[in-house]
């Protein structure tokens, strides 16, 4: 096969589409279970950073800590390899899942104690003292507030988590990395380096790209609506 | 007793922010406490409906203990609270403000709130802001607003926590009459930090003070103006009374 951008190697990836579609379809499912995962456990653990507990309190720190200053890479082997050879096969899907759940599972629970912990305690003791539960206090006053807070980095928390699924290679997962990669070291498709990693990154892109978009409109709403809220208090002050 | 604090002490870490506070408000009393501040009259309200919880003692609502078990429920069926910073919500309308507890926590229709909040808007002066959000509105406005809220409950005892002492002075006067208003017409029992001496003097039927986490003299309000016996008392009114 001559040349990066040959005639004949796009043709090559053209003929295995398929294969790309299937990478992508495994890399979407595995994105969107690991993404729920994730968001329950970041809602969780980040809500147990607020509690009076200082057990939970605990178990927030021990966990976000650990979670975060250790390799991913590492975590998916441990959660597959290591329990394997301890007669515990979770299957290529399921460790997936798994692994980038309980890995942007802390920094999602991050992402939620950063939104609560930017609403005034007023806010908190305002409710308390109308004498609504813990529950009804979160659900009516305190997320609502936090919620355009949190969803600039929370997206981009997905995103990241959408771009991690390339981890399932190590364990020989098929998802869109570990499809392409096989493609283009494979004996009878190899060569088509090129296309395949641009197709690879185009389709990457196609689901990224958006949510970044919404992302970095959201964040840009935010700011100004901060500067309208700020100019709000300036008149109350000056009133 | 509507309220009563028994044997109350408080600690902040190792600080005693309040010393052994014994107060007993009768049913529809308005009791105003005053005092320089960091003397615990705001964290002596706050044990009123354990947004405080003592270290130690007791606090006894309409004749029930007030535990760290049974807040929500007494507290929610007992007493409302209007702060300093006046915490409305601000992701909601002014009605919304109103309804949502009555609607959430009382089993009140939306009609019944509706109806509930339009009473008490009128009763502030500010039906006309129902549909404003609370940051667009003045301090006072914003005040009165949180009033009407905890009217919107019907709790038999209101908390007021400062309630004039963050706003500017041409505003705290509309505050001061509509509370005078509801002190005057209505038998709520109403437990008020303050530093408005007029205030006290009108509608007070008793005035604590306090300073150091304690409780030094009380009396009804003519008593501090005419002959109050504690040094520190004379020296805070000479300060706060013009």
């Amino acid at each position: 096969m001559s040349g990066l951008f040959s005639e004949d190697a796009w043709l090559m990836v053209w003929a295995h589409k398929d294969t790309f579609i299937l990478g992508f379809m495994n890399t979407l499912e595995t994105s969107m279970a690991a993404i729920l995962l994730s968001l329950v456990i970041g809602i969780v653990i980040g809500l147990m950073s607020m509690s009076d507990r200082s057990l939970l309190r605990s178990i927030n720190r021990v966990y976000v800590e650990f979670i975060q200053n250790t390799p991913l890479l590492l975590q998916i082997c441990v959660l597959y390899y290591a329990l394997a050879f301890s007669g515990h096969k979770l299957g290529i899907l399921l460790t997936g899942i798994l692994a980038l759940g309980v890995y942007h599972g802390a920094y999602m629970a991050e992402v939620f104690r950063a939104g609560i912990g930017a609403i005034p305690k007023g806010q908190f003791e305002a409710a308390e003292s109308q004498g609504f539960s813990y529950v009804g206090k979160m659900y009516y006053v305190i997320l609502p507030q936090s919620i355009k807070i949190i969803l600039p980095p929370l997206v981009n928390q997905i995103v990241n988590l959408i771009k991690n699924t390339a981890v399932l290679y190590i364990i020989g997962g098929s998802d869109l990395i570990s499809l392409t990669y096989n493609f283009v070291t494979g004996a009878t498709t190899g060569g088509a380096y090129a296309p395949a990693y641009l197709v690879c990154g185009a389709l990457f892109f196609l689901i990224c790209f958006p949510l970044s978009m919404l992302a970095g409109l959201w964040e840009a709403n935010l700011k100004k609506q901060d500067g309208r809220e700020a100019g709000a208090e300036k008149k109350v002050a000056a009133t | 007793m509507m309220i009563k604090l028994d044997h109350i002490n408080k600690y902040f870490g190792d600080v005693q922010v309040l010393q052994d506070i014994n107060l007993e408000v009768r049913e529809g009393e308005k009791l105003v406490i005053i005092g320089p501040s960091g003397s615990g009259k705001s964290t002596t309200v706050r044990c009123m409906n354990f947004l405080e919880e003592p270290t130690s003692g007791h606090v006894y609502i309409d004749g029930k203990e007030l535990t760290r078990k049974n807040k929500m429920e007494l507290v929610r069926d007992t007493t409302s609270m209007v702060f300093q910073q006046f915490n409305l919500y601000p992701h909601m309308t002014v009605l919304k403000n109103l309804t949502l507890a009555p609607m959430k926590l009382h089993g009140k229709s939306r009609e019944e709130a509706e109806e509930l909040a339009y009473h008490y808007l009128d009763v502030v002066g500010l039906r006309n802001k129902a549909d404003a959000y609370p940051n667009t509105l003045s301090g006072g406005q914003q005040q009165r607003i949180a009033i009407a809220r905890a009217l919107c409950v019907q709790s038999k005892i209101i908390l007021f926590d400062e309630p004039t002492s963050a706003l500017d002075p041409e505003t705290i006067q509309e505050v001061l009459d509509v509370m005078i208003k509801l002190a005057k017409e209505a038998n709520i029992t109403m437990v008020v930090v303050t530093h408005e001496m007029g205030f006290a003097r009108q509608v007070a039927d008793r005035v604590v003070f306090m300073a150091d986490g304690q409780i030094l003299e009380e009396g009804p309000p003519e008593h501090f103006f005419l002959n109050p016996k504690n040094e520190r008392v004379k020296k805070f009114l000479s300060k706060i009374i013009r």
